[in-house]
Formats: C-alpha cells, structure tokens, sequence
C-alpha cells in the first residue's frame, strides 16, 4: 500500500499528546470522572461519544483547565498541565454555546486570542484574513455576532479557535444544532483544517455518524469511565462489550451458552464457538468466537445488515426460523421485525434493490433468516 | 384602548397633583418677580442670577459636586468589585451572609448609618470635612451599585469569561475586555444612581460633615430654616432638573442595555 496508515496508538514509539493518568473528578460525592487513563496522538481526530451526562464535557473542561481532576494528573506533552491556568495553555476550546464576545466584531472576535499574544499588526492581519478565508466569512468581518446567521456564529466559533493555532483543539458538540447537509460541508470542512493544519482535535459528539465520519478514534464512555476505545471500523465491527455494541448502532444481541468447536484443517470457517441458545434449535455458529469465552453464558451480537432473509431454507452456516411482524421501510433499505420461535425480537435490514411492490415477503409470513459463520461477534454476557 | 372613566380619570389627576403639585409650585415661584414667595407679582429670573451671585450658595454646590463625583466614582469601583465577588467568587464560606449584609444598608434608617459612620469616625480620629462624606455617601451607594451590576452579572454568560481565558487573558484582562465592556451599561447606571442618592442626601451628610464642608442640601436645609427666599425656589428648581435627568439618563441607559442584551444573548445563545 502506497499510504501509511494513521496508526499512532499501535506504535510503540510514539509518544503520547495527552495523557490522562488514573484521573478522577468529583463534584461533592458525585464521581464524574471515575479513574480514567488514556493516550491521544498528535494529529489524530479523537471522538468521544456516550450517553448524557457520562462525563464527556468534564473531560474536556480539566484538558482546557476550567476543572482541576480530584486525583490523578493529565500530561500534554509529557508535562503535567494540573497547576498551568487556562490561558497559559496551548490548548483551545471551543464552546457549545459558541461563546462569542457580542461587543466585538467577527474580526475582533477571531483576533482576541492574537492580540492577547502581543503579535504585530501585519502578522494579526494576515492570519485573521486566512481564518476568514478558510471558514468562508470574508463577507461578514465587520459585523457583530448578533447580525449573522447560526451556522455562520458557529464557523466564528471554530475559526477563533483555530486562530492561535493550538497544539490541540477541543469541541464540544460543535455541529450539534446544525441541519444535516451544513452538519456533513461542516465535517469535511473540519477534516480538511485538520489535515492542512495538523492540529490534534478532541470532539464530543452525539451523532454517532458524525463520529464515524471524522475521528481517527473514537471513544465510548459510561458514567465517568472510557469503555473501549478503537478506530470507527473496529468499534463497529468489534465491540468489546454489550453496552457498546448496544450504544453504537443497531444490533441482535441472543443469550446463551458458549461450546468450543473443532479446528478442521484447511476450514476457515471451523473453530470458535457455537451458541447453544435454546432447547431444539441448531446452536449457531462464530467461527471467530474467542474460546477462552467456552463454557460460558455469553451473548451473540449481530449487526441487522448483516442477515439475510429468504423464505426458502437458505445454505448457510446459520439459520433461524421466524415471522414477519413488521416491516420499516427507509428508502434505500428496509428493517424486516422477525419474531423467532420462542418470542426473541430480531432485526434484519435488507437493501432495496426491487422495487417496493415486486417484495416478495410481507407481513405474517413465515421467514428463515441467515447469516455467515464470521458474521457474528460473542461477547461476555 | 380602553376608554378613561371619570373615576380613573379624577384618580389619576388627584394622584399626580398630590405628587407634583408642590414642585410645581415650586418651580413657578422661583421665577416670582416678588420677594415675598406666596404674591405672584410678574415673572423673572432674576433670583437665577441672585443665587449666581451668592457665594456661600455656590460653595455649597461645588462642594456637593465634588462629593457627589468622588463619592459615586468610589462607590461605582467598590460596588462593582463587590458585585463581581459575590456573584462569581463561588461558593466560599458565608457567601449568603455577604449578599444579605450587602443589602442592608438599603434598608437600614439613614439616621442610623449616619450616626454609626459619625462614632466611627470620632472614633478613629478622622476630621471631618469633605472626605468624611465621600466617604459616608460611598459607604451607602456603593450597595446601591453593587444590586444593580450584579442583576446584570447573574444573567451575564460566564463561558464568555472562560472563553476569554482560553484565549490568553489573565482573570483580570478578561474581566477588562470582555466582562466589563459588556456590564458596562449597568455600571454606568449604577455611577449614575449613585451621584444623584449623593446629591440629594441631607440626613447622612449632616452628620458626617464638618467645618468647610457644608453640602447643597445642608445649606438649603439651613436657609429655609431662617425663611423661605425665592432664591431657595431657583436653587431647588436647578436642583430637581438635575435630579430629573440623571434619573432619566440613568432608567434610558439600563432600559436600552436591557434590550441590547436581550438581543445579544438570544444571538448568543442561538446556535
Ligand atoms: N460543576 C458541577 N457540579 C456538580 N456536578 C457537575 C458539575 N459539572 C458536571 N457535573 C456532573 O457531572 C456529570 C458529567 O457532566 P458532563 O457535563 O461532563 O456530562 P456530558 O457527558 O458532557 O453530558 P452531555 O452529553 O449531556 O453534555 C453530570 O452528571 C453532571 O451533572
Ligand atoms: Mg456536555
């Protein structure tokens, strides 16, 4: 491969951006931070998702310096930045709510952290004109905050930020009220600033598609501890638990009783588990189970698009056999509700590529749904 | 809109006259050509130019300019300081105790804080004169700045400030470039309230003043007790006109930063 892939974190030379050591933040006897460690590259997007109130904003608040963690300390660059104040940090935050100076113009605004660092007057004016070019506000430089529209506020936001070309830009839910298609020009904007200008970012985002979209990593985190933190592909194809599986996405999760299988020479499908999940059905297949899992009560992760369906029984690895309880249809794909023979709901989305009235399956009707012997994931139950 | 009944009608005008009647009457008779006050004999302004001419009238008033400005500045810085504290210095012991004794002195008689602000200064040994009321009217304004800028500061939005942080300000550069540029209006009306409470005090500054030292309203006080001359009439005329507009100005600057905020917030907050 010509390219090398952006792999900071499986390289044990690299040395670590940030670094958060056993961190812990209480407010009163409430833990929002609940001993947290990790790494974050130079140069790489890192997301973090989680459910409200997780601790997502906390973070960010002790890495700009707005908090100072309880226990634990936090490196940038291999230095502890728990005594450094906000404003002698090479970090810059920008807010949810924007927070732009509403007595200042847009260019003053962009300018305020520059001045701030005692920079000449040509130097101000030519990295303010580029902010203004990159974020495209040429047209607005001299007006307030209260006279431009929410989306422009928010590229106000992002390029005040941008400005003083920190070593690491924080954003907290920086698309979060933007339509969809500004959301998506917005997002490749941001890359296409990350790649020119190589600053490291951290994003908080509630939009799962979002994160997919921009972060080198993403982080899935659950009251105040990180649960797995891996590239958009792995988490997705490889989650390391049921809470993320469950939090990223769509998923089948079955209950049951984890069996080792027999490596047969020259079978890639051989080996792994099988789940035993109910008296009187075929236990069903995961080649790629971890064995150490055998024995076990375990649950199978199945992602809804990677099913099939037929009403004829099909020749793969797994089968199972149910009815049609509804049908969702979304345009370019359809979610078939398939209720199994002992009352499991299971989802299975399938493309459209006929036409809508040539379906063959409908509502009530008896089904077999299908799926390969890797394209199961078996987690601890 | 509802028509006025007779009843609303006489009410508002008995309510109003029962206001403004005698300052109306006031201000009419300062320009009585009479020196007797109650025989309207032509009118003239010749009482303006009688009170020009004396002396100890004029001392008095620049004496009470110079407290009112000293005074309201000092309050303005004090007030506003206070404000800041006890509206953002978090949550430290006895906050609640500060914000309450802060407001007492609205309440508190003025005979009393005269008198208190009397002991202490016998007390300490300070003469009294000028600065014993500049200091005695900062005392009770600056509580009457610090509730007008920290109502401003509650609904001010602190991630400006942490913004500013952010950007490279010091706590103090932030509260320079962004807090107080913001909450200036406040602080404004505050300086403003505070002058004309300045003006306007007898009670507080006949305890505290001393030799050299006598306020406008002291004098007027003084002089009304020898009889009413017409020249009070124009002296209380020049002083209500004061009054008026500095109140004016002051409800104008608040009413319109009020709205200016509102806007600005609501774009603020906008996303
Ligand atoms: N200053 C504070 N005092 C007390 N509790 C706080 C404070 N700041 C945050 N918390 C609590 O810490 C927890 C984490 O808050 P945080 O703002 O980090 O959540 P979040 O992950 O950003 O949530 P959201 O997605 O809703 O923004 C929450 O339960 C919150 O109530
Ligand atoms: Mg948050």
């Amino acid at each position: 491969m010509a390219q090398t892939i952006f792999a900071p974190w499986d390289d044990p030379e690299e040395k670590p951006l940030i670094e958060f050591v056993n961190v812990t933040k209480r407010f009163g006897d409430f833990t929002a931070i609940d001993n947290l460690s990790q790494q974050i590259y130079a140069r790489e997007f890192f997301a973090l998702l989680g459910p409200s109130g997780c601790g997502k904003t906390t973070m960010m608040r002790m890495l700009a310096g707005f908090e100072t963690p309880t226990e634990g300390k936090i490196l940038l660059g291999g230095q502890d930045i728990g005594a450094i104040p906000p404003n002698k940090r090479s970090v810059n935050m920008m807010f949810q709510s924007y927070a732009l100076f509403p007595h200042l113009s847009i260019w003053e605004n962009i300018a305020f952290g520059l001045k701030r660092e005692g920079k000449d007057k040509e130097f101000i004016q030519a990295r303010v004109d580029e902010m203004l070019r990159l974020t495209r506000l040429e047209a607005f430089a001299r007006r307030k905050p209260h006279q431009i529209s929410g989306g422009q506020r928010q590229r106000v936001a992002l390029a005040r930020s941008l400005a003083k070309a920190p070593k690491l830009l924080l954003l907290d839910e920086p698309l979060g009220a933007l339509d969809k298609k500004l959301r998506e020009e917005t997002q490749f904007e941001l890359m296409d600033i990350q790649e020119s200008t190589g600053t490291t970012f951290v994003i908080v985002t509630h939009d799962q598609e979002e994160a997919m979209t921009v972060a080198s990593r993403v982080a899935v985190m659950d009251h105040g501890k990180i649960i797995q933190v891996a590239t958009p592909q792995n988490i997705y194809e490889a989650p390391n638990s049921v809470y993320v599986a469950d939090f990223i996405g769509d998923v089948n999760l079955i209950k049951g009783q984890a069996k080792a299988r027999d490596i047969v020479e020259g079978d890639d499908t051989s080996g792994g588990l099988e789940l035993h999940w109910g008296e009187g059905h075929a236990p069903l297949v995961a080649a790629n189970g971890d064995t150490a899992l055998a024995g076990k009560e375990v649950v199978l992760a199945l992602r809804p698009e990677k099913m099939s369906i037929s009403k004829e029984h099909p020749a793969a690895a797994n089968a199972l056999k149910g009815k049609v309880i509804d049908i969702g249809y979304l345009g370019n794909i359809s979610t078939y509700h398939v209720e199994l023979d002992n009352g499991t709901m299971v989802k299975a989305q399938i493309a459209n590529t006929r036409r809508v009235s040539r379906r063959q399956i409908t509502w009530e009707d008896e089904v077999w749904l299908s799926f390969s012997a890797t394209a199961a994931i078996v987690l601890e139950g | 809109m509802r028509r006025f009944s007779w009843f609303n009608a006489t009410s508002l005008t008995l309510g109003f006259a029962f206001l403004y009647l005698p300052m109306v009457i006031l201000v009419i008779y300062s320009f009585n050509e009479s020196r007797l006050v109650t025989v309207w004999a032509g009118f003239s302004t010749k009482w303006y130019g009688e009170l020009f001419q004396n002396k100890d009238f004029l001392n008095a008033a620049w004496v009470t300019l110079k407290v009112a400005f000293f005074s309201s500045c000092l309050a303005t810085v004090l007030g506003t300081m206070a404000a800041y504290v006890l509206v953002r210095g978090g949550r430290f012991r006895g906050r609640t105790l500060f914000s309450g004794m802060i407001y007492a002195p609205l309440v508190m008689p003025e005979v009393i804080t005269g008198l208190s602000l009397l002991l202490l200064f016998i007390g300490i040994g300070l003469d009294r004169g000028i600065l014993t009321v500049v200091l005695a009217h900062t005392t009770f304004a600056m509580c009457y700045v610090s509730v007008v800028v920290s109502s401003r500061l509650v609904s001010f939005d602190q991630s400006l400030e942490e913004a500013a942080l952010d950007l490279g300000c010091s706590p103090f550069e932030a509260f320079r470039l962004v807090t107080l540029p913001i909450i200036a209006p406040s602080v404004i009306s505050g300086w403003l309230l505070a002058f004309t409470l300045s003006l306007d005090d007898l009670v507080i500054a006949s305890f505290t003043t001393g030799p050299g030292a006598t306020t406008l309203p002291i004098k007027v006080y003084s002089a009304v007790r020898l009889g009413v001359s017409p020249e009070i009439n124009a002296l209380s005329t020049i002083l209500i006109a004061l009054v008026t507009v500095g109140v004016i100005t002051a409800s104008l600057i608040s009413k319109r930063a009020a709205v200016a905020q509102a806007r600005d917030e609501r774009a603020a907050l906008q996303q």
